[in-house]
């Protein structure tokens, strides 16, 4: 039953069989060679477009996931999407766009656990090591907060709360007598579900969710900062220093690892130096 | 189980989409100056922000008779150029898709019905309506009120106002009420807010608002926070007090909660106590300074006089409640003399071990407070808002921190400053120093003082004994009298009580539905209020009408009008003149009041009150300039033809810094002076500002009063014999506890990106799509023991009712196991369904911070 | 005026009975459609998901065991309720036959079912000739892609899950392909889509094809020689051995893997030559037929 010819019942000789076979074979691997370019193009994932959590790696993500959209239904927010074709994302794939309504990080994880291929990997159970991208806050010039404004709606929103995005307080010189609050977010903590960006009071989103591999920058593999290294080991990683002793004159003192020299004369110090306690200056030591 | 969950979720989100109109600019407002030229057809002009008591200022731009864009105020002293959040998005306020435009009465068949639908109906036929209802009301009172003394009048019309309204809005409205109508029954929402603040001033120091300003915050060695959460409900404040954390050597914050939030995020003390034990904690830090010897000895000496306050005064409660049908004192606020040597014997039994078990604070975090109040080196400035007011001993509370202050002489200086910070953006400048409440009567004058309210009626060119000298009804007894058919007519201006009250079910709402009463509700948005109200007013709001305000530091700063209001709106004083309009005076006065004055017969109250040769003294040629020749309308003063805000606002100062003023020290500027200032801080004498009250050097009337006195001494001139009152006051239990049944605290309160009932900010889509619904705060392990997970539907009952609300336990507060912490902005999800109005007996304000409550899954 | 297929069966026996399978596999085309809709559009979630992988009221998992293929060759390895769905799947059309998700599941089947009918209805004959057997090749392919390069490309055409997603999920510009299938059955090659290409369809006979349940060519002595059967039957060369084969002495069982048991050739026959049975559990009713009995398992290799 292989060639549908006019006169089917006239049996086909040997080599009319493998001219026919040869000939399926090129067609149907020219058009495997098309498929297959198409589908480089198409599936690669747009910075925008982020996955649900659990999704594996984006290269395996594309073989593993069947297109079922069962994540999409049982996300009791509704707000991921099946990529339609036509769309930037690749086709029958799920997503969601931070800005219009970020991941809500339900403790459960329904999607991942309604997924049959693994594609959103079972393995995840804590959402909190959930990794859908890495929230930027990608335009400093204007994050109102950065300016000095009380916004914050980005930190307040986060659920990975103080620890994925948090606020570094810095002395406002323009105003002279406030601090800004400047978002900053941690790699280690953000799950990239994109509330900071949907929340983001900005005509334009002023903190982005992007995938991981564009928002991070890497270390030289040389070198490690000093102070986190001994704040990590909990001690210096070196024989800490000797005592140190210095010439000075009359009222001064001189602070080897904190405020070096110190005008214990200065007129206009707000406090005595010398704290509450007695026994506090009398135990001290190095002080003299 | 995904299915009825997914429904549940999806049919809330439509139902909270379809309460929220959005709001959007006008066309052309979206571009960003930043890399821009100056827009030169912009017209800039100042204002103050709409929102909280910080008072920050604005630059407000208009374009096309739009406000088309904003800006933070650089040259404002308070802000220098900064907004919070709600700051930021202030011209979209004013364009919410579903601002009124026009009268709504409730109707049927054409006629007035109670139970009718609200229809378009033309001012005439508003004001008539609603002036039938009063005159009535009013013919009732006059009968009941035959033979009593002008002591024991009561009426049955009263009028709900705010610490939102501008200084002349209140100021119209108490001599309205109180002047014309002869009805104390005015109140305004600071009484949810600021009253036992009050209270505790009057107890301590004879004279309301804070000493200190807000310069304290950059000279304070030591900031505490009693129950105030500054980082979102003071920002600009917050940001200024973490700048002197951050950059002052030495600096640290202490901060007291009943729940862990923004601000323990800077706190080198983070304390959380359980709820009502703040009183025996500052009872402590009384003792530890006295145990320790540290107070001043020479301050107390000089500067302070104890007292004890009488105790077991209930909870201001209805008095068929058993609670206060037990209690011994319900609600006597009589004060006895004491002794230093009688209080310190009072604090004794705060000890540090007794304290830290009552209040769950461990006591190394006691002890260190402790310290740093009573460290003389140190300056501490101690702040709170709704923590320490809305509590049902919350005089009490304000009184026994001013006893911290006052043992160490920590006060009245910069950086040692007891500061009661305030919610409202006028809440000093309208509610107090105006005195809008149901006791007061303008610059701390209070209608029980015969000479008081003479002098009123002096001022307000009216026959003597005009003013009632019984208290009106309080915010919270007016719902009662409603439901009881003792208020007939209530008026609510400028604030969302429907939504603000405690216990609407059982009080706020029958008593507005009642049959026998008339509610007009004046608003510029349809609020829960408007929809349980039988009249709606459309309201001008914020820079639709000329104004003023005053903050929490004694600032008080104007606006003009920048655009006109839509539709037929009105601003709030033009109702209250038009509706005076209504009434002659034989329809609210009795004859022998009448008599007293016979040039008043057939004169209408507008012309009685308000065109007396006094407000109406300047006249208005069609427009305000300002200093840079920029003209602006002024609706108000158009439409009655003088300068309605000079005139009333001039008249108003007669209180304050006239000749022959009662109480000084309210002094205040020139009304034109204002209009070119970013706000003066009072007293104002000689165009000069005071910062720090009650201190010689800073405050002229300290040697006006006493001209002995030292330089650089105190004098607290607020009470006759120049010294402040140290009250003991002891811990005394809440007025509903959790049970078995109901197992949890309750408390209730505000997020940093809505302003109060959230009818303007959740109007923004942007501020709306940040904080969408209010969601039930709660510790994890109690949501854990309820089977409930984050973003789960929860119901939360109170004995009262009953709301839905999705659980949060990783959000920016954190609550200890035993308390969540729901928001009240929500319309949807209406909080005070489930708070009890318990009251302090004294402040009559109520305690929105403890009540006893459940949750369970939905 | 040529004779539609069918017409003298609906002039014998009435319309209904001459149309009784195709409407029982219109409704049950439409019917799985509605079920996947009734969520999306009325907010009864029975089935959520799609063809390519449900849950039924939240305990019924099925899978396509052909994406699940492709996905586990790409090196994903399922979860249970997947692997599970994809078993049910498998043992159900083993059973009553593979290609039965052609003709009465798969949306596909309601626009190439209208090409062709669009053909007979207009005469248009679309002339162009294709192996059926490349169905098999393109299997290959699509199982052959996801072992190398890790990706589901067949997905990225796959016009079955393309119209049964989009219908449920959103349509997109996949409406083209389906508008192509069209075109191409209509005007390129008659049936070209699922009696050539197809290689969910070719996967699907591979499934089926010991199936229980099976067109019988029970009363081919009755055959008068119309062709209606012919004529309207998606995959016709799988009749003729079953209809004509008596006398080389096969059975009248149709035993081509890739018939779709979609019953229009018993429908369309006014001699009732045709009817469904199932296995080998029940005698055969025409006894005489059946000198080889064993011959209707014959294996077909679809390469030979």
């Amino acid at each position: 039953m292989t060639n549908e010819s006019p006169k089917p019942s006239k049996p086909l000789n040997r080599r009319q069989f493998i001219t026919g076979v040869m000939k399926t074979a090129c067609g149907v691997g020219l058009f495997g060679l098309g498929l297959g370019l198409y589908s480089q193009r198409a599936s690669s994932l747009p910075a925008w477009a982020i996955r649900p959590p659990g999704a594996i790696p984006e290269d395996d993500f594309n073989g593993a996931c069947i297109r079922c959209g069962l994540c999409v239904r049982d996300c009791p927010f509704d707000m991921l999407h099946l990529a339609k074709l036509g769309e930037e994302v690749p086709t029958g794939t799920p997503y969601f766009i931070a800005r219009e309504a970020g991941c809500e990080m339900c403790e459960d994880i329904p999607c991942v656990a309604a997924c049959p291929t693994n594609a959103l990997d079972h393995a995840l159970e804590d959402i909190l090591d959930a990794d859908m991208g890495l929230a930027v806050l990608i335009d400093q010039e204007n994050c109102i907060a950065v300016q000095g404004l009380r916004c914050e709606v980005c930190f307040n929103i986060c659920p990975v709360r103080n620890a994925a995005l948090t606020l570094d307080m810095q002395h406002n010189t323009r105003s002279g007598k406030h601090a800004r609050f400047i978002p900053v977010v941690h790699s280690d903590h953000c799950t990239g579900c994109g509330k900071c960006e949907e929340a983001c009071i900005l005509d334009e989103a002023a903190i982005k969710v992007l995938p991981r591999h564009l928002a991070k920058g890497k270390l030289g593999a040389h070198y490690r900062l000093g102070w986190e290294q001994k704040r990590q080991a909990g001690e210096a990683l070196v024989t800490p220093d000797v005592e140190h002793r210095y010439n000075l004159p009359e009222g001064m003192r001189y602070e080897h690892g904190g405020q070096g020299l110190i005008d214990e004369s200065a007129p206009g110090q707000p406090e005595s130096p010398f704290p509450g306690d007695p026994l506090e200056t009398l135990n001290r030591k190095g002080a003299l | 189980m995904t299915m009825t969950r997914r429904e549940f979720i999806k049919s809330q989100a439509v139902a909270a989409a379809a309460a929220v109109a959005g709001a959007s600019l006008p066309a052309g407002v979206l571009a960003q100056t930043q890399d821009q030229p100056l827009d030169l057809n912009v017209r800039w002009d100042k204002a103050p922000c709409r929102f909280c008591g910080t008072g920050c200022s604005v630059l407000v731009g208009v374009k096309d008779g739009q406000v088309v864009a904003s800006q933070g105020d650089p040259d404002a002293p308070v802000n220098r150029g900064l907004n919070c959040i709600k700051g930021y998005f202030l011209p979209k306020i004013l364009y919410g898709k579903d601002r009124l435009t026009q009268p709504l009465l409730r109707k049927k068949d054409g006629q007035f019905d109670k139970e009718g639908s609200f229809e378009a109906v033309s001012w005439d036929e508003a004001f008539d309506v609603m002036a039938e209802h009063w005159k009535k009301a009013i013919k009732r009172s006059l009968e009941e009120n035959k033979g009593k003394s002008v002591d024991e009048m009561t009426s049955r019309v009263g009028m709900f106002g705010s610490g939102q309204w501008t200084v002349w809005e209140g100021y119209a409205a108490s001599k309205l009420l109180k002047g014309g109508m002869r009805s104390n029954n005015l109140d305004p929402n600071a009484r949810h807010c600021m009253a036992s603040a009050v209270g505790g001033f009057i107890r301590a120091f004879g004279i309301d608002e804070p000493m200190g300003c807000y310069d304290d915050l950059e000279h304070a060695d030591v900031f505490v926070l009693w129950g105030a959460n500054m980082a979102e409900m003071h920002p600009i404040l917050w940001s200024r007090l973490t700048d002197t954390r951050l950059t002052r050597p030495g600096c640290e914050v202490h901060v007291l909660s009943t729940f862990e939030h923004r601000c323990f995020e800077l706190a080198d003390n983070p304390m959380v106590f359980t709820p009502q034990t703040d009183l025996a904690i500052l009872n402590y830090i009384a003792n530890h300074i006295i145990q320790a010897k540290a107070y001043n000895q020479a301050f107390i000496d000089k500067h302070v006089q104890f007292e004890t306050a009488t105790t077991d005064i209930g909870y201001g409660l209805r008095p068929t409640d058993p609670r206060e049908q037990k209690a011994a004192n319900s609600g006597v606020g009589k004060k006895l003399p004491s002794s230093f040597e009688a209080f310190a014997k009072q604090v004794e039994p705060y000890t540090l071990e007794y304290v830290s078990a009552l209040s769950g604070v461990p006591q190394e975090n006691l002890l260190r407070l402790a310290k740093a109040y009573a460290d003389p080196k140190r300056k501490v400035s101690s702040f709170w808002t709704m923590g320490f007011n809305q509590h049902t001993r919350g005089v009490w509370v304000n009184n026994n921190c001013y006893n911290v202050h006052l043992l160490m002489g920590k006060i009245s200086e910069p950086g040692n400053s007891p500061f009661s910070l305030t919610g409202q953006p006028s809440a000093c400048g309208t509610a107090r120093e105006v005195g809008t409440f149901a006791h007061r009567l303008p610059a701390d004058l209070v209608v029980k003082k015969p000479e008081h309210r003479a002098f009123a009626e002096k001022l307000w060119k009216l026959p003597e004994d005009t003013i009632p000298g019984k208290v009106g009804y309080h915010a919270v007894l007016m719902h009662r009298m409603m439901k009881d058919g003792k208020l007939n007519c209530y008026w609510q201006m400028c604030n969302n009580n429907m939504q603000a009250a405690a216990n609407l079910n059982e009080e706020s709402y029958p008593g507005w539905r009642n049959p026998d009463v008339f509610v007009t509700v004046s608003d510029p948005y349809p609020t829960v209020s408007a929809q349980a109200a039988d009249l709606v007013l459309p309201t001008a709001m914020w820079v639709e009408k000329e104004g003023a305000y005053g903050n929490a530091e004694r600032r008080t700063q104007f606006w003009r009008e920048q655009v006109a209001p839509p539709g037929q709106s009105k601003s709030d004083v033009w109702q209250i003149m038009e509706f005076a309009k209504r009434f002659k005076v034989e329809d609210v006065w009795p004859e022998e009041q009448v008599a007293k004055m016979p040039e008043y017969a057939g004169k209408t109250l507008y012309e009685v009150l308000y065109t007396n040769g006094q407000v109406d003294k300047f006249p208005f040629d069609g427009k305000v300039v300002d200093d840079r020749g920029n003209a602006y309308q002024n609706h108000e003063s158009t439409d009655f033809g003088y300068y309605v805000q000079k005139g009333l606002f001039e008249e108003y100062r007669l209180f304050n810094s006239g000749p022959d003023i009662i109480k000084k020290g309210h002094e205040m500027a020139e009304f034109e002076a204002y209009h070119k200032t970013r706000g003066l801080r009072w007293p104002v004498l000689d165009g000069k500002e005071t910062l720090w009250r009650f201190r010689e050097g800073y405050d002229p009337h300290v040697r006006e009063y006493n001209p002995e006195v030292a330089k650089g001494d105190v004098y607290f001139y607020g009470n006759a014999n120049g010294r402040a009152n140290v009250i003991f006051a002891p811990y005394e239990p809440p007025a509903e506890s959790p049970d078995e049944e109901f197992d949890l605290w309750l408390c209730t309160g505000r997020v940093l990106e809505h302003w109060h009932s959230g009818s303007m900010t959740r109007r923004v889509p942007e501020l709306y799509r940040a904080v969408p619904d209010a969601v039930v705060y709660m510790s994890k392990d109690d949501a854990k023991q309820r089977r409930l997970r984050d973003g789960q539907m929860a119901v939360i009952s109170s004995r009262r009712g009953e709301i839905k609300a999705r659980v949060e336990t990783r959000g920016r507060n954190r609550p200890p196991n035993g308390l969540v912490f729901v928001p009240w902005f929500d319309a949807n999800r209406l909080v005070n369904k489930l708070t009890l109005d318990a009251t302090d007996p004294l402040s009559k304000e109520t305690d929105y911070k403890k009540c006893a409550c459940k949750v369970m899954r939905a | 005026m040529k004779d539609f297929p069918g017409d003298t069966a609906s002039a014998e026996h009435g319309w209904l009975k001459a149309h009784k399978w195709l409407l029982l596999r219109r409704f049950s085309q439409i019917g799985v459609l509605a079920l996947f809709l009734a969520g999306p559009l009325a907010g009864v979630w029975i089935v959520t998901g799609n063809l390519s992988a449900s849950m039924t009221l939240g305990v019924l998992p099925l899978t396509d065991p052909l994406l699940l293929a492709q996905s586990m060759l790409s090196g994903a390895w399922p979860v249970l309720s997947g692997a599970i769905g994809a078993l049910i799947v498998l043992v159900f059309y083993a059973l009553v036959g593979g290609r039965v998700f052609c003709s009465w599941v798969c949306p596909v089947n309601l626009v190439t079912d209208l090409a062709a009918w669009l053909g007979r209805r207009f005469d248009i004959r679309a002339a162009g000739r294709l192996s059926r057997d490349l169905r098999y090749w393109i299997l290959a392919l699509v199982l052959f892609f996801p072992l190398v390069t890790g990706v589901i490309v067949w997905e990225y055409l796959n016009p079955v899950s393309m119209a049964h997603r989009g219908l449920i999920f959103g349509l997109g510009w996949a409406w083209t392909i389906l508008v192509a299938v069209l075109l191409y059955d209509l005007l390129i090659v008659r049936r070209g889509w699922c009696g050539h290409l197809c290689p969910v369809g070719a996967f699907y006979s591979l499934v089926g094809m010991r199936a229980a349940v099976r067109v019988s060519a029970e009363g081919r002595s009755r055959c008068d020689d119309c062709t209606d059967c012919f004529h309207i039957c998606p995959e016709p060369q799988v009749i003729k051995p079953a209809l004509k084969g008596a006398a080389r002495g096969r059975g009248p069982i149709i035993t081509d893997l890739n018939c779709t048991n979609c019953g229009r050739c018993i429908d369309v026959c006014s001699k009732r030559v045709f009817r469904f049975r199932m296995g080998d559990r029940r005698p055969i009713e025409v006894p005489v037929e059946l000198p080889d009995a064993q011959s209707h398992r014959v294996r077909t290799h679809p390469f030979s």
